[in-house]
């Protein structure tokens, strides 16, 4: 993975230092509250319902284990012993105080980490498919390309007031483990007929209130290319986005009111002006980028047998392992959904085993996925057992891979200053009203997401079902809807009718899955028979 | 009844106005009337308070102030999912006054 280099450090460095004294100013009164805010959120910390909030930046999911045992030693010092896994593939605390967060800053930039740009209506964090390197149907790993946009977007004078956040993923595979089409720019690398690598390129996608799915703005980019043509989509949304509402500023609401082809054409155009200047990046620099992601030095010969003697180990194995591209390699999905738990959530203890377990069986890597889960990359079958033995020893061996209570939340009003409703406590009775781990296996793949407002944090748009949760005169309130996803099937949910209240929208849930277990034909998924039966059949199941 | 909350500057903590300083606790808040701006603008400028502002409550059944929102009953109580981490860990029913 990618190391910083003196600059990098430098800067870093340099920032946290900046940030320390403007923390003491704030604190010795020489700063107002509105003077600070920009600061603070420039750096990642937000100010939440119960304390200040840190959102740590993950480059494109990845960490190494020492890396993660630092997360593990902030939850532990500066937090309350555990941190949140975010939908962003990002690491957040909700304990925070503004007097220790420059030391925070310090200690993750000791491990070339920082919180940079993981608020504010900057250019977020590059989020990219979790099995990056390791992922069988990949054409290449996209991560090289993702350090390089980080590298260039972090910083970047041109768009360092831009109307609103800015978020982009890659991925290099047909599978979308990303939620690439939700993104405001996203990237998808692609083999032409000739052999050729290019990015297919989309543009103008988002949840929130206005949700919209990305559309393909370039079916074909030259990858030398891309900071060109990044920069060109920057700056036709940067000169031309509103700047009156907050909710009308995002890319997507610029690519709405101009039109596919018109944002498009300007697109072109500045690209032609941005190749003309030569600033992209020389394929020297992308080699030596991608230099750091060369594949770990993986055994050969290894055999792909696996020893499932153990019902428990072979359940996890089928549900919990990914197929590798190496032989005798799997990729391992750590579950952080325990029933009844809280999604995303995990301990200083239970980082400090995974960062042990990468250190010892994966070739020192974990990766967070937008999912909140963990991944462990690349492990050898032969080491299957005693990983899953490590893992349930710390309570971290569920199985539960993209089931019924695989549920993305996020952390809605018991932590949210935004949020109207809770999101946790209706991810945790779903969960345990479908514990069972043989209904949930019968049920399949079904993907629930809930948000506590409109926000979308939980991708709820994104649901094959989808929660919503709204406050309705002063009570919390959850809408259901239906028939979204995030995948390469990518499709927006659509509000099923009235809400219901917290043990209402757990039993709406429940009937819509029966619904679904009715009418499904063999090999169907709920989003597949949800497509073919149409949304009016599921709405009278739910409804009566 | 109007009470005042906010987050101790240096903290983050969820606060209270007591009458003549901040408490941790909701059941502390003073009913501020019509003095909720002029607290708040001293306070804030004292830099002994981060994001205050003003809230309707009113006493409960058993006379404990109870704000009017849910929002600010979960930041008295803290997330009602993590009550080992709330202000009454000894108490496990003490989320059921959030709702």
């Amino acid at each position: 993975m990618y190391r910083y280099d003196h600059y990098d450090q430098a800067m870093v460095d340099a920032r946290v230092a900046e940030f320390r004294e403007q923390t003491r100013r704030r604190i010795e009164g020489h700063l107002t509250d509105d003077q600070f805010k920009p600061l603070r959120l420039k750096n990642g910390l937000y100010l939440q319902l119960h304390a200040y909030m840190l959102r740590v930046a993950i480059p494109y999911g990845t960490v190494n284990s020492r890396q993660m045992r630092m997360l593990g030693h902030i939850a532990r010092k500066y937090d309350r012993g555990y941190g949140h896994v975010t939908t962003r593939q990002n690491m957040q605390y909700n304990w925070i105080k503004l007097e220790e967060a420059p030391d925070i800053l310090a200690d993750l930039a000791s491990v070339e980490m920082h919180a940079i740009q993981t608020s504010g209506e900057s250019i977020r964090n590059v989020s990219a498919d979790q099995y990056a390197g390791a992922a069988a149907d990949e054409i290449i790993d996209p991560r090289p390309w993702a350090e390089v946009i980080r590298q260039v977007t972090t910083f970047m004078p041109e768009f360092s007031y831009l109307p609103r956040k800015f978020k982009i993923a890659v991925i290099a595979s047909e599978e979308d483990r990303a939620a690439l089409r939700w993104h405001d720019f996203a990237i998808r690398i692609v083999k032409n007929d000739a052999g050729e690598i290019g990015f297919e390129c989309y543009a103008g996608g988002g949840m929130g209130r206005t949700p919209i799915i990305a559309y393909k703005i370039r079916d074909f980019l030259p990858p030398t290319q891309i900071l060109s043509y990044l920069q060109a989509v920057l700056r036709v949304w940067n000169r031309n986005a509103r700047r009156d509402n907050i909710h009308k500023q995002r890319m997507k609401i610029l690519v709405l009111e101009l039109g596919e082809e018109e944002f498009r054409r300007q697109v072109e155009e500045e690209f032609q002006t941005f190749l003309a200047m030569g600033q992209d990046v020389p394929q020297a620099e992308y080699d030596r980028v991608a230099a750091y992601f060369a594949p770990p030095p993986f055994e050969t010969g290894l055999s792909d047998e696996i020893d499932r003697s153990d019902p428990d180990f072979a359940l996890w194995v089928d549900r919990q392992t990914v197929r590798h591209k190496a032989p005798g390699y799997a990729i391992v999905n750590i579950s952080l959904k325990p029933i009844a738990g809280i999604p995303g959530d995990i301990s200083a203890d239970q980082m400090d085993i995974v960062a042990d377990l990468a250190e010892t069986y994966s070739f020192d890597e974990v990766r967070a996925t937008h999912a909140q889960n963990l991944v462990l990359p690349h492990v050898r079958k032969a080491d299957l057992y005693a990983v899953w033995q490590a893992l349930d020893a710390a309570g971290l061996a569920d199985v539960n891979l993209d089931l019924v209570t695989d549920i993305i939340a996020c952390p809605g009003l018991d932590y949210c200053s935004l949020a109207n409703a809770r999101s946790i406590p209706v991810a945790q009775k779903i969960a345990e009203r479908f514990a069972d781990i043989e209904r949930q296996q019968d049920i399949g793949e079904l993907k629930i997401k809930i948000s506590g407002c409109i926000n979308a944090c939980g991708h709820h748009h994104a649901g094959h079902i989808g929660i919503l949760g709204v406050d309705r005169k002063g009570t919390e309130n959850y809408q259901l809807l239906l028939g979204g996803s995030g995948a390469e099937d990518v499709s927006q949910a659509k509000i099923a009718g009235p809400g219901f209240d917290e043990e209402g929208i757990v039993g709406a849930v429940e009937r819509a899955v029966e619904r679904y277990r009715e009418l499904r034909e063999p090999g169907e998924r709920f989003i597949d028979t949800y497509r073919r039966v149409g949304f009016e059949s599921f709405k009278e199941s739910i409804y009566g | 009844m109007k009470i005042l909350t906010g987050n101790d500057l240096k903290t983050g903590a969820v606060v209270w106005w007591d009458g003549s300083g901040w408490s941790l606790h909701v059941e502390d808040a003073a009913d501020t009337g019509d003095a909720a701006d002029m607290i708040l603008a001293t306070e804030t400028a004292a830099c002994r308070v981060n994001g205050g502002y003003a809230i309707d409550a009113a006493p409960d059944a058993d006379g404990k102030i109870r704000p009017a929102h849910i929002k600010d009953r979960v930041r008295a109580y803290g997330p009602t999912v993590r009550p080992d981490l709330s202000l009454k860990p000894a108490d496990p029913a003490a989320g059921n006054w959030v709702i």
